[in-house]
C-alpha cells in the first residue's frame, strides 16, 4: 500500500491514532515534521513515515493573550493565555507546537533547554474534533 | 561566494509622497493612494505628464481579506487616469510594496519601461482586532497557524531565543519603542504622535482629575513593565510591542537615470537593492536571526559596493521591537548580540550615530503593511533631500539612506540602499 502524502494532514491523521509520525528522507536521513512532499535538506523525494521518540527540548516560546478566533473558540484569551514554542526533537528535527503543563501567565515557569515530551492534544469545538501536537514537561 | 548584480540601466526617484497613516473610517483605498500620488505629484521639481507614466506596480498584502475587494491594480490605476497602460499588483505580505518597487527598478532597468509607479496601499481598520491578526496570520507557515501561532507570537518566540542567547531583556526592547515614539510626534504623518512620557503624564493627570489612585510610574521604562499599562500580547511582546492597525497608501515615480534631469537635479539613486527568502521557524537552523534580510542585505551591499558603514541611517521594519533588534544586526549595523547594548547607548536615536526610524517607524507612524515598504523610501527621500523638518537627522552630510521591508514572519526581506550624488 502507498504511503500517506508525506504532509500536514496525514500527520494529523496519525496523531488522531494516538502515533506520532515523522518524514524521514531516504538519501539523507533527516526527518521532517510535520513531513512534506521534498526533503527539506537534501531535495530528496524517496521518504518513509518513521515513529518519533517525541523526546526534545524546548528552543523559543510565546505566552499568547491576544488570541485568534480558533483559539477563542477553545477558552484561551486575555486571561487565559496558552504557550506555543519551537521543540527541538531528539530525531534532530524542530517542530512548532503547543507547550502544556505549564503557566503560560508565568513566563518564568518555562525556559529554553527545558525538557519536553510529547503528548497528543484532542479537543471538540461546535462538534468538531481537533487534534494538535503538544508537548510537556518532562 | 554569491555573485554580484548589478543593473543594467541605473534607476533614479524623482518624486515621493504618502498619505497620512491612521485609523479612517469614512475613507478608503482610493482616497489614501489618491492623497499619496497628489503629494507625489508636487514633490517632482520640474513637473510630470501622467501620460508619460509607462506603467505601474501596486503592492497590496490582503485588502482581499480586510474590505473584501481583491484585483488593486486596476482598479488604482484608472483612479489615477493612467488607464490602459499596465497596472500590476505585488504580494509578498508586509513587503508587497518593496516588491512592486523592485519590480519597477527591473523594469526600467531592462530597458523596457523609462518611467514606473510605484506604491502601495492597505486598509485594515474596518476588520476589528481579532480579525486582522487572523488576516495577518495569512502569512505565517502553515504549521506554524496550526501550533496557535499568531503574528506576534512568532516574534515573541524569536525574542526569547535572541534573550536566552545574548542575555538581553524586554528592558532592551524598551529602548526602541521609547525611541520611535520620541520620533514620531515629529512626523506630521505618523499615527502616533505622542511619546511614552506624555502618554504617561496624561493618565497620570486624568487619574488625578477623577480622583483616582495615581499610578506610581518613576520613568518610562516603569510604565512599560506595569502590565496595566502595558499588557501581555504573546510574551515577551506586549503592546508597546507592536505596531497598530492602520490605512494608508505611498508611491514613488522611478525613472531611468539618463531621464531623472528632466524631472529634478536633485534625484535619489538606487545604488542596491536585495530581496531573500525565509523559512518557517520548524526548518529554521537558528531563531535569533533572519536568514532573508541577511540574503538581502549582502545583495543590496554588493551591488552598491558599499559596507553597513557606509549606511548613515536606515528605516528599519518595526512591525515588533525585536523585529528591529534583530534586523539591525542582520543589516550589519551592529554585532550579533551587540544590537541591544548599541541602541541602550543611544546609537540609534535621531541624533546617534546611526538613527533608525526616524519617522516613528512602523510602531508609531503606523502600518498599513502593503504601503509600508515604499512609505519607508518616502521617508529616506525626506531626509536625503533635508525636507523631514523637525526629525532633520542632524548631519550636514546625509547622502545614504537604506530601508529594510519584511513580510510575513520573515519569509520576505528586502533591503534597498538609496543615494543622493
Ligand atoms: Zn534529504
Amino acid at each position: 500500500m502507498a504511503p500517506l502524502p508525506f504532509n500536514i494532514q496525514s500527520f494529523e491523521h496519525y496523531l488522531g491514532e494516538d502515533k506520532l509520525m515523522g518524514g524521514k528522507c531516504n538519501a539523507c536521513g533527516m526527518v521532517v515534521v510535520p513531513p512534506r512532499p521534498i526533503c527539506a535538506d537534501c531535495g530528496g523525494i524517496d521518504l518513509e513515515w518513521v515513529p518519533l521518540t517525541g523526546k526534545g527540548e524546548l528552543m523559543a516560546y510565546t505566552n499568547i493573550a491576544v488570541v485568534p478566533p480558533a483559539m477563542a473558540a477553545e477558552g484561551y484569551g486575555r486571561n487565559n493565555p496558552y504557550c506555543s514554542g519551537v521543540v527541538g526533537l531528539e530525531e534532530g528535527c524542530h517542530v512548532v507546537a503547543r507547550i502544556v503543563g505549564i503557566d503560560a501567565s508565568d513566563p518564568e515557569s518555562l525556559s529554553i533547554g527545558m525538557p519536553l515530551t510529547a503528548t497528543i492534544l484532542k479537543s471538540e469545538v461546535d462538534g468538531i474534533a481537533k487534534v494538535r501536537l503538544g508537548f510537556e514537561p518532562s | 561566494m554569491k555573485k554580484t548584480r548589478k543593473l543594467n540601466r541605473n534607476v533614479a526617484i524623482v518624486g515621493a509622497g504618502m498619505s497620512r497613516f491612521g485609523m479612517y473610517r469614512d475613507r478608503d483605498c482610493r482616497d489614501f493612494f489618491s492623497e499619496a500620488f497628489q503629494e507625489m505629484m508636487a514633490s517632482i521639481d520640474k513637473g510630470l505628464d501622467i501620460n508619460d507614466i509607462d506603467a505601474m506596480y501596486l503592492g497590496n498584502f490582503s485588502n482581499d481579506f480586510f474590505v473584501h475587494q481583491a484585483h488593486w491594480g486596476p482598479i488604482m490605476s484608472e483612479l489615477l487616469g493612467l488607464v490602459p497602460k499596465p497596472a500590476t499588483r505585488t504580494e509578498g505580505a508586509c513587503a508587497s510594496s518593496a516588491l512592486a518597487f523592485r519590480e519597477g527598478v527591473f523594469a526600467i532597468a531592462s530597458g523596457f519601461y523609462d518611467i514606473v509607479l510605484v506604491g502601495g496601499a492597505e486598509q485594515m481598520s474596518r476588520c476589528a482586532t481579532e480579525e486582522v491578526a487572523e488576516g495577518l496570520a495569512l502569512a505565517t507557515f502553515p504549521d506554524e497557524g496550526l501550533a496557535g501561532f499568531t503574528f506576534p507570537g512568532v516574534f515573541g518566540a524569536a525574542a526569547s531565543a535572541y534573550f536566552d542567547r545574548y542575555g538581553a531583556t524586554r528592558d532592551a526592547l524598551m529602548d526602541i519603542t521609547i525611541k520611535s515614539h520620541n520620533n514620531a510626534p515629529l512626523n506630521p504623518k505618523a499615527q502616533f504622535k505622542v511619546s511614552i512620557r506624555d502618554l504617561m503624564n496624561a493618565k497620570i493627570e486624568k487619574a488625578e482629575q477623577l480622583g483616582r489612585p495615581v499610578p506610581e510610574w518613576d520613568d518610562e521604562k516603569a510604565f512599560l513593565w506595569d502590565p496595566k499599562a502595558n499588557p501581555m500580547v504573546a510574551w515577551p511582546m506586549h503592546l508597546f510591542d507592536c505596531c497598530p492597525i492602520s490605512d494608508g497608501a505611498s508611491c514613488v515615480l522611478l525613472v531611468a537615470e539618463d531621464l531623472a534631469k528632466q524631472f529634478t537635479d536633485d534625484p535619489l539613486y538606487v545604488a542596491g537593492i536585495g530581496q531573500g527568502s525565509g523559512r518557517g521557524m520548524s526548518s529554521k537552523p537558528d531563531l535569533t536571526y533572519f536568514e532573508a534580510t541577511r540574503y538581502a542585505a549582502e545583495e543590496a551591499y554588493g551591488m552598491a559596493g558599499m559596507t553597513p558603514e557606509d549606511v548613515q541611517f536606515a528605516e528599519v521594519h518595526d512591525c515588533f521591537s525585536v523585529a528591529e533588534l534583530i534586523h539591525v544586526e542582520d543589516l550589519g549595523f551592529f554585532k550579533p548580540g551587540e544590537g541591544y547594548k548599541a541602541i541602550a547607548d543611544g546609537a540609534t536615536r535621531l541624533d546617534g550615530p546611526k538613527p533608525i526610524n526616524t519617522s516613528g517607524g512602523l510602531k508609531c507612524k503606523g502600518h498599513p503593511v502593503g504601503a509600508t515598504g515604499v512609505s519607508q523610501m518616502v521617508e529616506i527621500w525626506s531626509q536625503l533631500r533635508g525636507i523631514a523638518g523637525e526629525r532633520q537627522i542632524p548631519n550636514p552630510n546625509l547622502r545614504i539612506g537604506a530601508t529594510h521591508n519584511l513580510g510575513g514572519t520573515g519569509g520576505t526581506c528586502t533591503f534597498t540602499i538609496l543615494e543622493r550624488r
